[in-house]
């Protein structure tokens, strides 16, 4: 499902953030990409998500070349198999948690009230029901991650991504958080997982992989 | 302390987006003021400046040059009471070919004690072929060559210059040399008090009878200058000096917008700051400096560009006012630069003082802000506008910051107030330039040249030539001139009316003259006999109204008339207009000729001239188009308009640029989520409509109300009533296409920041924090 090949990814000067990296990666896995802060995990999934390019190297996805897409061809790309769960949850302050939810639906033209009602659904069945018409900034951290599970859920995406998606949260909720992400994958959900968390890579994945200064590792390098 | 100094220049370089748009809009707001304020120095007294500036003449006197020598002329200066004079110059009354006769002055140069006469372009005659005509001649440009036929030797003289003399002692210039016959003596005196009539004619009496009896042959009080100047300014200084005032307004407006909405993008990084330990004043001090750097910056450039843009303003500005003052007075620039700094610190001290005092905990949440009452009303916009997620985002956004919305709409209706209300008067001030000129276009035929232009000094009668046909046979040779359209005879006089002090100028009106191009106040023109129009004056100073009826005595002759209309006519010496039945006696001396559009106005008039001047008559060429008090006026409305129009989009644009970087992460997400660079520009795009919307609504009636009080003030300024045409230029359609002025002018501004947000690469966005 997942193809990268040689992908190299610099910033300005400087040794480049991603050196050669290629991976493969199967419907239904879950990989976990850990390796210390820096080490480039983040820009992989940008990658991965279509928000930045390759310098060099192919991404491919489910047979498209992520790496080639248009600003708004990555965009469509994005809504239609991509779903996005970010360290520090990135919900929209404005917005209930149930617009939250349904907005990448409502992005991909889905009608407004099958939106919502998918929202309220997905919140219901991750336990959240009763806080459909909150705003986020009244939740808690392990509330909010849930909601960002939600929307990323919400266009029933075949790939999720997670950037340390238990980063921000005590260890109570990243339990919650876990365990969330174990239901999906025994659902089938392929997942792309980075962290460096060794305890969570260890439980989610089927297989790790390790980063270091932008090279792939076995794990047990990645520290 | 050294600490927070640093935390200030850095935050100088990394907020770049909000050092730049501090600087920005004091840059504007400076070059707005700086214009503005010279425009309310330009137009606080024009007249009375200019004259201090000039050392003006307090009396102009003319001496008969067979009657008294030059350094009899020179005598007068000794006079008690005098306290500087300038002469004697030698002058003559000179008529150049199909123009109006021109009082030529002979003067080694143009400044003096007395009249330092303001060079407005080229130089002073240097040899006695070449002339300085009065800037406001409308006849030849530098370069070209005017001949006077009726000067011993016809000569020629080349034009070298134009040049103002706020005193009009001269419709032009030439060298002392120039003149070898001369016809008087002009001496120019300013006095130890000239504050009144009476002193100003006790000193003329003092120097009359200082040379032979009957040698001062005309003398001018700078009263009467003064007098004609004022009521023919009155009317332009209410609309620079709205100008001016909107121009100060703006530039308040934008800098108090501007620098609050930097300072309230920056509270969470103050909450950091107060949990780091910084007390509230550390921080209001270091916000207010963070706030003054660049808007330092940003004076020193508007002080430049406002001087720049205020050359031009100021030219036409004096040839409006018919003064002659020099660029912007240094003490404006600093007294600009001094109060839009503080606007700056007022507006950062406050708002920082605020956010210095927020407690801190609620400082730290603003990136998760707590849902207030706004949040939800955006909330609630945001699910439920119908259509694509963009508009509804878009539409929500100004209720989530209502305080940078208000910003918004406030540059917005700005602009739009500011367009309406110079739209509105600069129809009403072309209205009254038009009715002022109504004749202008005409061709004049004239005789027996027996009218003073502009200028002259009274006392100096020219040779009236006799007008030798009879009024049928003028008519008919003007009506028998192939392309002739219409023409109509106008005859003047003075005439007493019963019940008013002093004498009114009659005119009567025969032939084709319709309306004779005035404008109605109130009432009709007359029909026939018995009936009369008559300007505002007349009707104040006879005491009578619309309707009544006046006793006129000319001609040797009493007839009562019913006065059926008020005409407006920007003279305000008092005028009776009657048809010529009314007197048929009175000769009329001139023909106003309006030719056919699409002739040959050369030929024309050659055919015209030839046909008349057997009958004594002359042929003046039309002046209309050339009014350049109405061209200056259109500049300057156009030019400040434009100026303002730009600035306020300049200030949406700041608006929109700061609440874009604020929304950075945010949008960031929705990129994230799927929206693509096309929706993200309208989410941007739209999220100004509605403040667009409601500056142009809020603007536009503020625009009229302004401009339904300042044209009538205009008109009262220059003691006129002004015709209700003048008055009602702003009508429905155009008032909403101003409207919808608002919407685009917002768009106009976010174009550019909606742009960026559409280009800027996700990944780099979700960084921010
Ligand atoms: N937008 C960027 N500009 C410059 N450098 C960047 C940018 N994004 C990431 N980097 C650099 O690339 C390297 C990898 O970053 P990142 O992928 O965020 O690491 P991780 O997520 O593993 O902590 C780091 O050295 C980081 O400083
Ligand atoms: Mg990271």
């Amino acid at each position: 499902m997942i193809e990268l090949d040689g992908v190299c990814r610099r910033y300005g000067a400087g040794p480049p953030a991603l050196d050669d990296v290629t991976l493969r990666l199967a419907r239904g896995e879950t990989l976990a990409v850990i390796g210390p802060s820096g080490s480039g995990k983040s820009t992989l999934l940008n990658l991965l998500a279509g928000l930045d390019r390759p310098d060099e190297g192919t991404v491919t996805v489910d047979g498209l070349r992520v790496d080639r897409l248009s600003e708004a061809a990555s965009a469509r790309y994005r809504r239609s198999r991509v779903g996005l769960v970010f360290q520090f949850f990135n919900l929209l302050d404005d917005l209930t948690v149930a617009d939250n939810v349904a907005l990448p639906a409502t992005l991909a033209g889905t009608a407004r009230a099958a939106a919502r009602h998918r929202a309220e659904d997905l919140l219901e069945r991750l336990g959240i029901g009763r806080l459909a018409r909150s705003y986020p900034g009244r939740l808690s951290g392990g509330e909010r991650q849930r909601v960002g599970v939600a929307r990323a859920l919400v266009n029933r995406p075949p790939l999720l991504l997670a950037d340390e998606p238990t980063g921000a949260l005590d260890s109570a909720a990243a339990a919650d958080v876990c365990e969330l992400f174990a239901e999906l994958h025994a659902e089938g959900q392929t997942i792309v997982l980075v962290t460096h968390d060794r305890a969570l890579a260890g439980t989610l994945a089927t297989r790790t992989v390790g980063l270091l200064d932008g090279r792939t590792v076995t794990p047990e390098v990645a520290r | 302390m050294s600490g927070l100094g640093r935390v200030v220049r850095a935050g100088v370089r990394r907020r770049r987006l909000t050092t730049v748009a501090v600087g920005l809009a004091v840059l504007m707001a400076v070059t707005a003021a700086v214009l503005g304020a010279s425009l309310l120095v330009a137009s606080a007294a024009p007249f009375d400046r200019a004259f201090a500036g000039q050392h003006g003449a307090h009396l102009t006197a003319q001496f008969d040059a067979a009657k008294l020598s030059p350094a009899q002329a020179a005598g007068t200066a000794r006079v008690a009471g005098v306290t500087a004079a300038a002469g004697p110059f030698p002058v003559v009354l000179a008529t150049p070919p199909d123009a109006a006769p021109l009082t030529l002055v002979g003067r080694a140069g143009p400044g003096g004690a007395v009249d330092d006469v303001a060079l407005t372009d080229g130089r002073w005659p240097a040899g006695p072929g070449e002339i300085v005509l009065g800037a406001d001649a409308p006849y030849t440009r530098t370069g070209g060559v005017l001949r006077f036929p009726g000067l011993p030797g016809s000569p020629a003289f080349t034009v070298v210059g134009h040049a103002r003399s706020v005193s009009r002692t001269a419709d032009s210039w030439v060298t002392p040399a120039a003149l070898t016959a001369p016809t008087g003596y002009q001496m120019l005196y300013r006095f130890v008090d000239a504050g009144t009539d009476t002193r100003v004619d006790a000193a003329r009496g003092r120097i009359a009878a200082a040379v032979p009896a009957g040698a001062l042959t005309g003398a001018r009080s700078w009263l009467v200058v003064r007098q004609d100047a004022d009521r023919n300014t009155g009317i332009f200084v209410p609309f620079l000096t709205a100008f001016g005032l909107l121009a100060l307004v703006m530039a308040v407006l934008i800098i108090g917008t501007v620098v609050t909405g930097a300072i309230g993008a920056n509270i969470r990084r103050i909450g950091v700051l107060k949990a780091l330990g910084c007390t509230p004043v550390q921080v209001t001090r270091a916000y207010a400096g963070q706030a003054l750097i660049p808007a330092t910056a940003g004076a020193g450039l508007g002080v430049v560009a406002g001087n720049a843009l205020a050359v031009p303003v100021l030219a036409e500005t004096n040839s409006v006012y018919g003064t002659a003052s020099s660029g912007v007075a240094p003490g404006t620039d600093l007294l600009v630069v001094a109060g839009v700094l503080a606007v700056v610190a007022v507006a950062a001290i406050a708002s920082a003082w605020r956010a210095g005092h927020l407690r801190t905990v609620q400082a730290l949440a603003v990136g998760q802000r707590p849902v207030s009452r706004h949040g939800r009303a955006a909330a609630w916009i945001a699910a439920r506008v119908p259509g694509p997620p963009q508009v509804g985002l878009g539409l929500s956004r100004p209720f989530a910051r209502p305080a940078r919305a208000v910003g918004l709409i406030a540059a917005v209706a700005f602009g739009a107030a500011t367009v309406t209300f110079a739209l509105g008067l600069a129809a009403t001030t072309a209205d009254v330039a038009a009715a002022k000129n109504h004749d202008l276009g005409a061709v004049l035929v004239r005789g027996g040249l027996q009218f003073l232009p502009r200028g002259q000094q009274p006392g100096t009668p020219p040779s009236p030539k006799p007008i030798t046909g009879t009024p049928a046979q003028i008519g008919a040779a003007i009506a028998a001139q192939p392309g002739t359209r219409s023409y109509y005879a106008r005859g003047e006089t003075s005439v007493a009316v019963a019940g008013m002090s002093g004498t009114s100028d009659l005119y009567t009106f025969g032939g084709d003259a319709s309306d004779a191009g005035y404008q109605m106040v109130t009432g009709r023109w007359f029909h026939g006999a018995g009936e009369a129009v008559a300007v505002s004056t007349f009707l104040r100073e006879t005491g009578t109204r619309v309707g009544g009826t006046v006793t006129l005595q000319a001609q040797g002759r009493t007839v009562a008339v019913r006065i059926v209309g008020e005409v407006f006519d920007p003279h305000t010496d008092p005028e009776v207009l009657v048809d010529a039945a009314t007197f048929p006696e009175l000769t009329p001396d001139s023909y106003y000729v309006t030719p056919r559009p699409g002739t040959n106005t050369a030929a024309y008039l050659a055919g015209l001239r030839a046909a008349v001047t057997p009958y004594g008559m002359q042929v003046l060429t039309p002046e209309g188009t050339r009014s350049g008090t109405l061209l200056a006026l259109n500049f300057l409305t156009g030019l400040l308009t434009v100026m303002l129009v730009v600035i306020a989009g300049l200030g949406v644009l700041n608006n929109v640029v700061l609440d874009t970087r604020d929304r950075t992460r945010d949008i960031g997400v929705c990129k994230a989520l799927g929206m693509t660079p096309r929706r993200t520009t309208a989410m941007v795009l739209t999220s100004v409509l509605p403040a667009g919307l409601a500056g142009g609504l809020l603007g536009v009636p503020t625009g009229v109300a302004l401009y339904a009080r300042t044209a009538p003030a205009m008109g009262h300024a220059a003691g006129l009533d002004l015709p209700g045409q003048a008055v009602n230029v702003l009508h429905r359609p155009e008032l909403a296409a101003l409207v919808v002025a608002g919407p685009l002018i917002a768009l106009l501004g976010a174009a550019l920041p909606a742009g960026w947000a559409a280009r800027t690469r996700t990944a780099t966005a979700l960084r921010t924090e």
